[in-house]
């Protein structure tokens, strides 16, 4: 409180406020091709813990194959609407949404959506590393095999394509057949992106992916989304504005389960159109 | 509350701790003590010839050759024996009928006294049971049996007020002047010849079949019912128990139903043993009649009833202690609710599944009320897997019971009973070390 209260004493001055968003300024990318068409839809969508309405009445368009980056402070629904969009919110009892949301034009929480298709699709990776306990093999290969694939050569490509891409081959390629809980808390993260990517998901929902690494994992991730910008879909939920600025193309400002503001990262960093952003982002409350 | 304070309660439960872990130590140990002690008396202990005698024409194990000299010898040392005990036979034929009246019932004893130690005297026709076709196979009995010879119990009723005190008289003095006073002090010196004890290891006793209702022999179908019983017990408990430990925990909705099923489970866990024993009798004999009475598979079935309870609740916390995340993982790769039970949280609860089970293995293998009444009896010889449908069996936990209260012979074959205890400790022990080597192994498999 003291310090917010300090900011806020020094903040108006406009010199410094353009300072921080220099900060935020993104860096230049790779050009995307192909992307860009809206591929999940929310339409005043809402999602209740019971009475409680955790998330209210959303609607975004998320483009293809974009970086799209969810921000705004602790317990405003930015990870309750990233778990909606592969229904991980089902687990929790008493939970249910209205509104809808569309993925690839199908209602994700239609009546005929089959759930377990839907999360092969949009993948997750969590907050905290989670690892199976079992072998690094067995962790990439499990989706895999889930899905039907037990022939080994088969197998053994999807794994090292998957590693490969994740960036973590060159680290394991010589003992995969190690428990993947022996890893690093970042090489076990991106041991869970290759995972995630093994299943070959068109989207990837990355939920606050490096809030339990320290800064040079941290890195990694993000050099590892860069990658894989382009080629997925990719949604992150970060606390750490710079990260948001570093990853993304497009933000998404979610302030007490509604969104705010919904803008390309550039112009939301630079130049947002809500006050209430504008206080986020220069660190006027948190 | 000050640093001083807070550092003395901390010391004086600290000394408090381990005060009570020592005295637990302490009570183990005089409880495990005797156990092990008197039980391995089973095994090793001083035999005489006798024993040798028996073990080769009950179990045709010895060397025949080598026991002959040995006979050979201690019927010369014998012989004399007999010689004396005929001597005097002629001599009270000689005597007046009143003094053979007085003489008959003491020689009588005497002669008991003789034939218990060393067997059956030359000429006395084949005993039918087992147990008197040997003399005593052991050397501390053969001692006994030497104060029953040399001495007469009798009991001192003169104070009408005080119970009657047991005395011993010298047998010698009540045949004064006859020829057999002799025979006293010459059984005394020539006890080892007659007898060669030597130091024996039967291990026998847990590999063979009793003989005469544990008068000799071993306990391999005590040993072996055991196992049969507990092992048909898991059969039954453990998948039934670990599929509705994934009902409960992964299946079902909370509400009316299931909260009585939840409760109904915790009072089963406390339900007597004998009341199952009861309603084992009840339901799989007398209803289901899975057999015509008695047999391993109502047992079975009985202390599987017994054990559910507790392997539902060790597989249920077993379940609910995985992490949620890899419940998470799993799903978000497309998993199904199924194969994320069957191939993330199973596996991941294994070691406190198994734990459970093992656990309840060994409860099962130490119950005696449930089969009292549907499977146990106290004697006879193993049975073959093919009878576990019709036969019962004896075990090792009605057994202890039967041959300490219920035998004719209870005094004689303390050891026995002692055996049968070391035994049923050793492999309750035994079940439970393997469940804490197989948990630290499957764990260290998981943690990597």
């Amino acid at each position: 409180m003291l310090m917010t209260d300090d900011v806020t004493v020094t903040s108006p001055d406009v010199p410094a406020q353009k300072s921080t968003r220099e900060i935020y300024l993104p860096p230049a990318r790779k050009k995307i091709t192909g992307g860009g068409t809206p591929h999940i839809v929310a339409k005043e969508f809402s999602i209740y813990y019971g009475e409680f309405e955790a998330v209210k009445k959303v609607s975004a368009d998320i483009l293809s194959k974009y970086v799209t980056a969810i921000i705004g402070p602790s317990g405003c629904g930015k990870s309750t609407f990233l778990r909606s969009i592969n229904r991980m919110n089902d687990l929790i009892p008493n939970s249910h949404t209205t509104g809808s949301i569309f993925f690839d034009g199908a209602d994700i929480y239609g009546r005929y959506t089959d759930e377990v298709l839907l999360r092969k699709k949009v993948g997750m990776v969590f907050q905290k590393p989670n690892p199976f306990p079992k072998s690094i093999f067995d962790n990439i290969a499990y989706g895999p095999r889930l899905h039907g694939v037990n022939d080994k050569k088969t197998l053994a490509d999807i794994v090292e394509r998957s590693l490969k891409k994740a960036a973590l081959w060159s680290e394991v390629c010589d003992r995969l057949d190690k428990n993947a809980l022996g890893l690093s808390g970042g090489q076990q993260q991106r041991l869970c992106v290759a995972r995630t990517l093994a299943v070959e998901p068109e989207v990837l929902l990355l939920d606050e992916p490096t809030s339990a690494l320290d800064p040079k994992a941290t890195a990694k991730i993000e050099d590892l989304i860069q990658e894989l910008r382009g080629s997925y879909t990719i949604m992150i939920v970060t606390h750490n504005m710079q990260q948001a600025s570093r990853v993304s193309d497009y933000t998404m400002f979610f302030y007490e389960g509604m969104l705010v503001e919904h803008a390309s990262t550039a112009q939301l960093f630079t130049n947002p159109r809500d006050s209430m952003t504008e206080d986020y982002i220069t660190g006027r409350f948190s | 509350m000050n640093l001083g304070t807070r550092k003395l309660l901390d010391r004086s439960f600290t000394s408090v701790g381990i005060g009570s872990i020592v005295i637990m130590a302490l009570a183990l140990m005089v409880v495990l003590v005797p156990i092990v002690t008197n039980g391995l008396g089973a095994v090793f202990f001083t035999g005489t010839v006798e024993h040798r005698k028996m073990l080769l024409s009950e179990f045709n194990r010895g060397d025949s050759r080598e026991l002959e000299t040995a006979i050979a010898s201690s019927d010369r040392y014998r012989a004399k024996v007999y010689e004396m005990l005929s001597g005097f036979e002629s001599e009270m034929a000689a005597m007046t009928p009143e003094r053979q009246d007085e003489y008959r019932p003491k020689y009588g004893q005497v002669k008991t006294a003789v034939q218990a130690l060393l067997g059956p005297l030359p000429g006395d026709p084949e005993p039918m049971l087992t147990r008197f076709k040997y003399g005593q196979t052991r050397w501390e009995k053969a001692e006994e049996k030497l104060h029953d010879l040399l001495y007469e119990t009798k009991w001192d009723n003169s104070d009408p007020n005080a119970m009657s005190k047991e005395y011993f008289a010298n047998r010698s003095e009540s045949f004064a002047g006859t020829s057999l006073v002799k025979l006293f002090p010459y059984v005394r010196e020539n006890m080892s010849n007659m007898l060669l004890p030597e130091f024996t290891v039967y291990w026998g006793f847990i590999t063979d079949s009793s003989v005469d209702s544990h008068i000799f022999g071993g306990i391999w179908p005590e040993i072996q019912g055991t196992f049969f019983l507990a092992v048909g017990a898991m059969l039954f408990a453990f998948p039934l128990g670990v599929i509705a430990a994934v009902y409960f925990t992964e299946y079902a909705k909370s509400g009316f139903f299931n909260s009585m099923l939840r409760s109904a489970n915790s009072t089963l866990a406390g339900v007597p043993s004998i009341v199952f024993g009861m309603f084992g009798l009840a339901f799989f004999i007398n209803t289901l009649k899975v057999s015509e009475s008695k047999s391993v598979i109502a047992g079975s079935l009985t202390l599987a009833i017994m054990i559910l309870p507790t392997i539902i609740r060790a597989a249920e916390e077993a379940i609910l202690a995985v992490p949620k995340t890899y419940r998470e993982a799993s799903l978000s790769l497309g998993s199904t609710k199924w194969n994320t039970i069957a191939t993330v949280i199973l596996p991941a609860a294994l070691p406190g599944i198994l734990t459970g089970g093992v656990i309840s293995l060994g409860r099962a293998a130490g119950e005696t009320a449930p089969i009292i009444f549907t499977a146990a009896v106290s004697v006879g010889s193993a049975i073959g897997l093919a009878d576990v449908f019709s036969s019962p069996t004896p075990a090792l936990s009605w057994n202890i019971y039967n041959l300490a209260s219920e035998h004719e012979a209870a005094a004689q074959i303390r050891h026995v009973q002692y055996g049968m205890v070391l035994a049923l400790v050793s492999i309750v022990l035994l079940l439970n070390l393997s469940a804490i080597v197989l948990r630290a192994r499957i764990s260290k498999k998981l943690k990597g």
